[in-house]
């Protein structure tokens, strides 16, 4: 079964090609049946493989295409990996994506670039598979440079607008600096390595006795490797594209800007988990950005007031407490968490959308309020997708942020106690956004009132799909502790991980702590439950307009702390000033000024010798005349 | 008849190009344009010959020209030669056929200017004696510059002076080089049977440029490296690309972006580096340091150019500066990156350059401030830009890509730092090149844009090939990267790597 | 022995520097263009002369061969460069060589 996994890239490309090429002649029915038939037949292909793969241990490897680049020592073929981590990507993509198409068919359906918004879909579900099936770094670069396209086109969807139009561009941009650094670590990869294959590499690096533990190339690896995974799934220092990017369509915010795309770089890290074993220095780097980034998010989505937003903050920070679990060796965890993620992020994105569809474009959560009446199913799912993300058992998002936190508790316990906080934030933002939307009574117009109706069926099934996934996600990996053998999916995943797990210091926390992990957590998240409520259920709580005095800390997070206007400041604003300085100065005044200038001199020397041609014969033969003399005299003496 | 093959890509366009100076007629764009798709067949047959016969390639043509100082017409296509020649075959075509539109005055001379440009460009590319290599170097110069002289735009007398002027001061440094190795070509005494006589045959100067003394050899680096980096260019000679590439009219511009720039950096390839390996080792580092300066600097620059053709010269300045880099690296990497991305720089640079001249051609302004909104109205037109600059940007699946690539691959290997700037252009890169597509294509229409013509069809005939051919070498560069590998391998044993 | 052998060689030397000299002089320091021109014709003409001594006393007709050559082109000259005389004559109504000074800077 798995030598037929190329279809599942195949056909998004498909459906890509055919929609771009002949999308304007196509009803809006067909192109729908297009955009979502391709991406539906992905989704069987990649159950037959996942159930190929889960079913016949050892049945993986890699299936090649055709050689593409190859100079010199270098090759890199177009090949195929199949394995438990990229077949359960394959799984998540491929079903996520399937349930986002569905949904836009109902979200865009008044838009005018419907055709062309399945085309960009179908094409970023093309480079996501990619990006996780190749068996080298070059087909992932490959993969993961198209989805940064995809999601520059899809940002920028509505291209009139000139400020989505930045944002599209600072999306990209940030990630090309990322990028850079992923392209770095692939070269010195190559360098040390000699290859860029996943096998050769890993082998290399895992023999024993290669001297590759904790030395500063493995590191060096490591870290640039890292940046890339900074700029894609949004760390720090290169976070701030994510919240811009909620400037694209409601379903593109669900599957690029928190399901799938922004876990690239929790994949490449997973991919790498050898190598990451091995340089305990960037283990440590990761786990740092991570939680840092984690928990600075929150903070930030406590007092955001849009409510896509709120949404992107958080998962900003969810994906800090995924590479906080990679960075404590959680491998199994972090995939599993985006994983559950996956499920109630996009699940909350779509009833965010359903809820701004029906308030016909409004995002802004002041302006809501009491829609709990109006849209009974998107409140219900909604509501799942809060306690989910919470981390309230027995719901998805319980298990995956338990098994990172238990991981961070064995390995640090600073790192565990700053996630305990971030997941209490998270609880606490995520409630006060539901008690905003969905409780109190209606503080928008009256006109919009009046138009609030609950989503058609191509929106609200998808919902429900999500929602249950939300709520039974989570029983894929059960802990060890309540029944052994309960985490399926560890067991799953064990041959991608083995040779890490192998060299991981592994001591497993007594019972009793990690019942008091457990329930120190939920604790957590119900008590901050029953602030938000209590808090946010007061009219007079309602967030402050913009123009309102609020006091000076609020209002510093309120406004992202101000990096966005630090980074214009530091960096492209002294990278105009240096471009305008070269070509102004440098380029006009000085390089050209030589290359004229020597030309000039040319002239004025002309200029001064001309004069020699004064018309005057007799002058002429005089000159000529002395000359002859003068050279005759030298020779003779 | 393998012989008669490059005699004939030489002499066809020339031949064609006199016929077009005898009918003087409508019809001469359509002459141009069929003569141009036959040496492309004719290019296509040599392919494939060279294919068949990669081990003993036998496209050469060897007879004696002047032989009192030993000057054969010695012509061979070779691995690296067969890819600048289809390149050149490829572009001809499509140029021709971008000036469709736009009536010049005296089309039979315009054309059959570039006919002949085409055969020196075929003689430089394949010549394989030094004296000859030097006549097709300058005859390459001499109707591109009536081409910018007579059709030209703005201040164009002045900058086509200096444009010939530079050019023709490194070509003469070259000249100089040349003649100084020749004295030491040729061995044994007159008369006796190991004589050797004198001779520009590139063996025979490789040999006599072994066998210099490194400082000599850094003398003769000097010489050479000026005529190619001017021609390329190189930071800091530079400075007469964006005015020339502003000033031409676009056929032109897109010869010398196109084509012409390729003459420098094949000349890397092929004379400079087997020619002096002690004088190329002993200053690659400062062709280096230039090359990767003149990335950062040109990016930085078209950052901030408000004039689209200014802005895609800048970005050509900082692609060549990469190419150069690679090269001088003397990885096989590098240079195999730098040869693909010769050939995809020239489409793509080209269809960008079509691109300015299409949106003057209908709004009368290149003024990035001046334009917005194109997308509403012609979005066929801003899918293919996008794609065209896509591959400019060198995102993967692109042949930008496969170049960029194994050019920063070489550079690596070569120095940390050195990749890490030369980097850069993939960040700076996407930032002039969005930020150009934005102001132009993206955002609410304005009166300027208002009535954008939708694209004819000679435009589409060559746009969707550029962009059909953009994909398809950035999926699939195999049979490219294949034909040249041998040939670099040997470039790279004579010059002596750097491992 | 022919007549001219009976002269010695440095009599022609001589003679030869002394009419160039009046030649070169005269070019000189003249400013009638006609002048010049019959100047130009005695410096040929010193040449000639020396060249028909040298070619007798060393028996080489080489030396004679230049001199018709030298005739000729004198000819030539001499008809071009009346024609162009006449031709200023007629335009500038003189034949006076420092009033031709306009082919300068």
């Amino acid at each position: 079964m798995i030598e037929l996994v190329w279809l599942v890239p195949l056909l998004p490309l498909l459906g890509w090609l055919i929609i771009g090429l002949f999308g304007k002649r196509l009803s809006k029915a067909l192109v729908g049946a297009i955009g979502c038939g391709s991406v539906l037949g992905a989704f069987g292909v990649s159950i037959a493989v996942f159930v190929a793969v889960a079913g016949h241990r050892g049945e993986f490897g890699s299936i090649k295409l055709f050689d593409w680049i190859q100079a010199g020592d270098f090759t890199a073929s177009f090949s195929f990996l199949v394995d438990p981590l990229s077949s359960l990507f394959l799984l998540i993509i491929t079903g996520v994506g399937f349930l986002i198409h569905v949904y836009s068919t109902g979200y865009m359906k008044e838009d005018e670039g419907y055709a062309r918004f399945f085309a960009y879909l179908n094409l970023f579900v093309f480079f996501m598979l990619l990006l996780v099936l190749g068996d080298n770094y070059l087909i992932m670069f490959v993969g993961w440079e198209g989805v940064g396209l995809c999601s520059y086109l899809l940002i920028g969807f509505w291209f009139k607008n000139t400020d989505y139009n930045k944002a599209a561009r600072k999306a990209f941009i940030m990630n090309r600096i990322g990028d850079l650094g992923f392209l770095l670590g692939i070269l010195l990869i190559f360098v040390t390595f000699g290859s860029v294959s996943y096998e050769s590499v890993f082998d290399t690096a895992a023999s024993p006795g290669a001297g590759f533990s904790n030395n500063a190339v493995t590191t060096a690896i490591c870290l640039l490797l890292f940046v890339g995974a900074m700029g894609k799934s949004a760390q720090i220092p290169l976070y701030t594209w994510l919240p811009d990017a909620m400037a694209g369509p409601t379903p593109v915010s669900a599957l690029i800007h928190a399901a799938t795309m922004v876990t690239a770089g929790i994949y490449m890290i997973a991919r790498s988990n050898i190598l990451y074993t091995l340089s305990e220095t960037a283990m440590t780097v990761v786990a740092t950005i991570g939680i840092l980034t984690a928990l600075f998010a929150a903070t930030i989505g406590i007092f955001q007031n849009d409510i896509k937003k709120v949404l992107a903050y958080s998962t900003v920070s969810q994906l800090g407490l995924m590479f906080l679990g990679l960075g404590v060796g959680a491998y199994t965890g972090a995939v599993f968490h985006v994983m559950t993620h996956a499920f109630f992020k996009a699940l909350l994105f779509l009833a965010a959308g359903s809820v701004i569809h029906a308030m016909h474009h409004e995002q802004d959560i002041r302006r809501m309020g009491g829609l709990k009446k109006y849209l009974p199913v998107t409140f219900a799912t909604f509501f799942i997708g809060t306690i989910a993300i919470s981390g309230i058992p027995p719901f998805a998002g319980f298990f995956s942020k338990d098994e990172i936190l238990a991981h961070a508790y064995m390995h640090n316990k600073f790192f565990w106690f700053l996630g305990v906080l971030t997941s209490m934030m998270t609880a606490f933002y995520m409630f006060r956004l539901l008690y905003l939307t969905f409780y109190g009574e209606f503080r928008g117009t009256e006109e919009q009132e009046h138009h609030l109706h609950e989503s058609p069926k191509s929106m609200t099934v998808p919902l429900m799909v999500l929602a249950g996934l939300s709520v039974a996600g989570g029983f894929l990996g059960v802990p060890e502790l309540f029944a052994h053998g309960a985490h399926w999916l560890h067991g799953f995943l064990e041959p991608s991980f083995e040779r890490s797990a192998m060299r991981m210091y592994t001591s497993h926390a007594s019972h009793a702590e990690e019942y008091a992990i457990m329930g120190f957590a939920v604790l957590g998240a119900v008590a901050m439950w029953y602030l938000a409520k209590k808090h946010y259920s007061e009219p007079d709580n309602v967030p402050a307009e913009d123009d309102e005095e609020v006091n000076p800390v609020q209002k510093v997070i309120y406004n992202k702390y101000y990096v966005d206007e630090f980074y214009e400041a530091v960096i492209t604003k002294p990278l105009n000033r240096i471009s305008e300085f070269f070509y102004g100065i440098v380029e006009l005044r000085f390089v050209d000024a030589i290359v004229n200038g020597i030309g000039d001199t040319v002239k004025w020397l002309a200029g001064i010798f001309r004069l020699a041609q004064t018309g005057n014969i007799g002058f002429y033969i005089f000159a000529m005349v002395i000359s002859i003399v003068v050279i005759l005299f030298i020779k003779i003496m | 008849m393998k012989n008669m093959i490059v005699l004939g890509l030489i002499a066809f366009p020339f031949l064609a190009a006199l016929l077009l100076l005898f009918t003087k007629s409508e019809g001469a764009k359509k002459i141009a344009f069929a003569a141009s798709v036959i040496e492309f067949a004719l290019a296509v047959f040599a392919f494939a010959q060279l294919k068949q016969n990669a081990v003993h390639p036998e496209l050469a043509l060897n007879v004696p020209w002047i032989k009192t100082i030993g000057v054969n017409f010695h012509v061979a296509i070779d691995g690296i030669s067969m890819l600048m020649v289809l390149l050149t075959a490829l572009l001809v075509p499509f140029i021709i056929l971008s000036s469709f539109r736009s009536n010049h005055e005296n089309p039979s001379l315009f054309y059959s200017l570039i006919l002949i440009m085409q055969m020196a460009l075929t003689g430089v590319f394949t010549a394989m004696d030094g004296f000859l290599f030097y006549v097709f170097w300058e005859l390459a110069l001499i109707p591109i510059w009536f081409i910018c002289l007579m059709w030209g735009s703005g201040d164009r007398a002045r900058i086509t002076l200096k444009f010939f002027i530079y050019t023709l001061v490194g070509s003469l440094f070259m000249l100089a080089g040349l003649i100084y190795l020749y004295q030491f070509t040729g061995s044994g005494e007159i008369g006796t049977k190991e004589f050797v006589g004198r001779s520009f045959d590139i063996k025979a100067l490789y040999a006599a440029g072994a066998s210099l003394d490194p400082g000599q050899q850094g003398w003769i680096f000097w010489a050479f490296f000026l005529a190619f980096a001017i021609k390329m260019p190189v930071f800091p000679f530079h400075t007469w690309q964006p005015d020339t590439y502003v000033a031409a009219p676009t056929a032109g511009t897109m010869l010398l972006s196109g084509i012409m720039l390729k003459m420098g950096t094949y000349g890397l390839i092929r004379w400079l580096l087997p020619l002096v390996p002690a004088g190329v080792h002993a200053w690659m580092d400062t062709a280096i340091i230039l090359s990767v300066i003149g990335i950062v600097y040109a990016s930085c620059i078209a950052i901030v150019q408000k004039d689209l053709k200014r802005l895609i010269a800048y970005s050509s300045i900082a692609h060549v500066g990469l190419i150069s880099a690679g090269i001088f690296t003397l990885t096989a990497e590098g240079i195999q990156g730098g040869l693909m991305q010769m050939i995809s720089h020239g489409i793509n640079v080209v269809g960008l350059f079509f691109i300015a001249e299409i949106i003057l051609s209908r709004t009368s302004t290149r003024q990035l401030a001046e334009l917005g909104g194109i997308r509403n109205v012609e979005p066929q037109f801003a899918v293919l830009f996008l794609i065209v600059l896509l591959g400019s940007v060198a995102l993967p699946l692109t042949s930008g890509f496969v170049g960029e690539f194994l050019l920063i691959n070489g550079i690596y290997q070569y120095s940390t730092w050195a990749a890490l700037f030369a980097g850069l252009t993939v960040i700076l890169g996407a930032v002039y090149m969005l930020r150009s597509y934005q102001r132009v294509m993206l955002g609410e229409t304005n009166s300027v844009t208002a009535g954008f013509a939708p694209l004819t069809f000679h435009e589409k005939a060559v746009l969707i090939p550029i962009v059909i051919l953009i994909i398809a070498l950035g999926v699939y560069p195999k049979p490219l990267m294949e034909i040249a590998e041998p040939a670099v391998k040997q470039i790279i044993s004579i010059a002596g790597g750097i491992k | 022995m022919s007549a001219i052998q009976v002269i010695p060689v440095h009599y022609y030397i001589l003679l030869s520097v002394v009419l160039f000299s009046i030649g070169v002089l005269g070019v000189l320091f003249r400013r009638n263009a006609i002048i010049i021109f019959m100047c130009i014709e005695l410096m040929l003409n010193a040449a000639n002369l020396l060249l028909v001594a040298f070619s007798s006393y060393f028996s080489d007709a080489g030396g004679q061969v230049f001199v018709f050559f030298i005739m000729a082109v004198a000819a030539a000259e001499v008809a071009v460069g009346l024609a162009i005389l006449t031709m200023i004559f007629r335009n500038t109504r003189s034949t006076d060589i420092d009033f031709l000074n306009k082919l300068k800077w």
